[in-house]
């Protein structure tokens, strides 16, 4: 089977010199004296698994062009400067496919009914292989999150990160952030135990102290006057559908404009002087800069 | 006549090209009344899954419950001097979840009340919503989150709470004392709709904290 054949041409390796097909290599003077060396089944199939991966990206390569986009990205330029501080954003990003992945398959044990939400969590604690490791790196990654988060912002604001033209990053970064206290917010009653309701019913009632808007906000959060049948299910469906779509979107927007901006020097760094440089007393605007003649 | 050699377009300029398809006299280009349609029916397209999807989440806002009455004992287990804790289900289909505790007493003629009413006073307390318990030996209710402290009758004598403690509506059947929908005071002990805790009643605050349609009306007397 010639597998050269479903490789695009400008994408298959040139033939070494002494090898391939011979259309442009001069052939051996005599071909029925000296018969060109024919490398074994073996060689042949073990070089072609060998070029099978760069094979399989250059097919995709080709149709997405997305080797230029990805050598973009992870080849761009960063300031001087840039330390460990700047890793707290991927930190974040890292905390939140954790709870992501982790979530997933608590789902597939969860059952979000009043009567069998503390039955199904007790089931995953204790019966499940590895279900309170799993239940766990859910339930400390969520903190977890909250604090890198935090800390990122920090990073942000003490770096001026947040100045002119990072301006909408910074916002997008304090939607993420209540986003993400939503999140921990809703993921709170899921185990349905004492600790869950009260607190729940706590932040439902928080919610409501807002004037005018407060009381239906928290008819909307509970589907009725009470906590009832429908509100564990309501808090299940914002924590693991609606939020985590806006926060995987606004994942994707944050990251695209700190690709398309680039990240800021630390404060501490100074620009660097540029190579030419005429005397300040030289300049139109004279040396106070405020278009006065220079001083003789 | 073309608009090309109107004498408006400057000499040495070149007049702009008129759009492909264009006619004498159409108000707007076909691409551009494509694109309105194209635009209006994506919207109408969008509305008609959007709005009945939106007013499904927030239906639960604008219905009331049915009125339910439950019996938590006959008239004579109830004295006019100390409550007796009973708890009956208020939210149902949920199990324990949906159970709620009130304290129920007899109308004391020294507290100026009738003797012929019962009084059910709700342990919901009225700072953020934890359970409070009537402590016999102070004759308070204490709540156990934040320390707020409430009266024999239920108003506020210390602590976060706003309001007094909400009660609920009381009736006798058959002997049996019934108790019914939640509602809540004034200061003054004023019934008037439920509201959450955390949330004041009376005066201004009946508009800046509306009542829910989701509520019951006070009871009359």
């Amino acid at each position: 089977m010639k597998l050269d054949s479903l490789i695009p041409a400008p994408l298959r390796k040139p033939a070494k010199p002494g090898e391939g097909n011979g259309s442009k290599n001069a052939a051996p003077a005599d071909l029925k004296t000296s018969p060109p060396e024919r490398p074994s089944d073996t060689e042949r199939l073990t070089d072609k698994a060998k070029d099978a991966p760069a094979d399989v990206l250059a097919w995709v390569d080709q149709r997405t062009a997305a080797s230029g986009f990805l050598t973009g990205m992870l080849y761009r330029k960063v300031p001087k400067g840039t330390n460990w501080f700047y890793t707290l954003g991927s930190a974040a990003l890292f905390a939140f496919i954790v709870q992501a992945v982790t979530g997933v398959f608590l789902a597939m044990f969860y059952t979000p009914s009043p009567t069998e939400a503390y039955a199904s969590i007790s089931h995953i604690n204790n019966d499940v292989f590895l279900g309170q490791f799993v239940h766990g790196m859910h339930k400390w990654g969520s903190s977890l999150m909250v604090i890198l988060i935090f800390l990122h912002m920090g990073r942000t604001f003490f770096f001026g990160a947040y100045k002119y033209p990072r301006e909408l990053n910074w916002v997008i970064g304090v939607v993420l952030l209540i986003l993400t206290m939503t999140m921990a917010f809703t993921g709170y009653l899921l185990p349905f135990d004492q600790r869950s309701f009260w607190a729940s019913v706590v932040g439902i009632n928080i919610n409501g102290t807002g004037p005018v808007v407060g009381p239906y906000l928290s008819d909307f959060l509970r589907a009725g006057p009470e906590l009832g049948a429908t509100t564990l299910s309501r808090f299940y469906a914002i924590h693991m559908l609606l939020l985590p779509g806006a926060i995987i979107a606004l994942i994707g927007a944050h990251l695209y404009l700190v690709v398309k901006l680039g990240t800021t020097a630390p404060p501490w760094v100074r620009a660097e002087k540029p190579k030419i440089a005429a005397p300040v007393s030289q300049l139109d605007a004279g040396a106070e800069g405020n278009g006065a003649p220079p001083p003789r | 006549m073309d608009k090309r050699n109107e004498p408006e377009a400057a000499a040495g300029e070149r007049p702009k090209p008129l759009p492909r398809g264009y006619f004498e006299g159409e108000s707007m280009t076909r691409r551009h009344a494509f694109t309105i349609a194209a635009q209006g029916i994506g919207g109408l397209a969008g509305a008609a899954i959007v709005l009945p999807a939106v007013g499904f989440a927030i239906a639960p806002i604008f219905e009331r419950g049915k009125e339910r009455w439950e019996a938590v004992g006959p008239l004579d287990d109830f004295v006019e001097d100390t409550y007796r804790q009973v708890v009956f289900t208020e939210t149902q289909g949920i199990g324990d979840a949906g159970k709620t505790t009130a304290y129920v007493r007899k109308g004391s003629k020294q507290l100026g009340e009738d003797p012929r009413e019962i009084i059910a006073v709700s342990n919901r307390c009225a700072h953020l919503g934890c359970p409070v318990r009537f402590v016999e030996a102070a004759g308070n209710f204490i709540c156990p989150c934040h320390g707020g402290v409430y009266d024999f009758v239920g108003k506020v004598i210390g602590g976060p709470p706003v309001r007094p403690l909400d009660r609920f509506q009381t009736r006798i059947r058959n002997g049996q004392v019934e108790l019914g929908p939640r509602y809540s005071v004034t200061s003054q002990l004023e019934p008037v709709r439920a509201r959450d805790p955390g949330e004041f009643t009376g005066g201004i605050w009946e508009y800046l904290y509306p009542p829910r349609p989701s509520t019951f009306p006070p009871p009359s007397g």
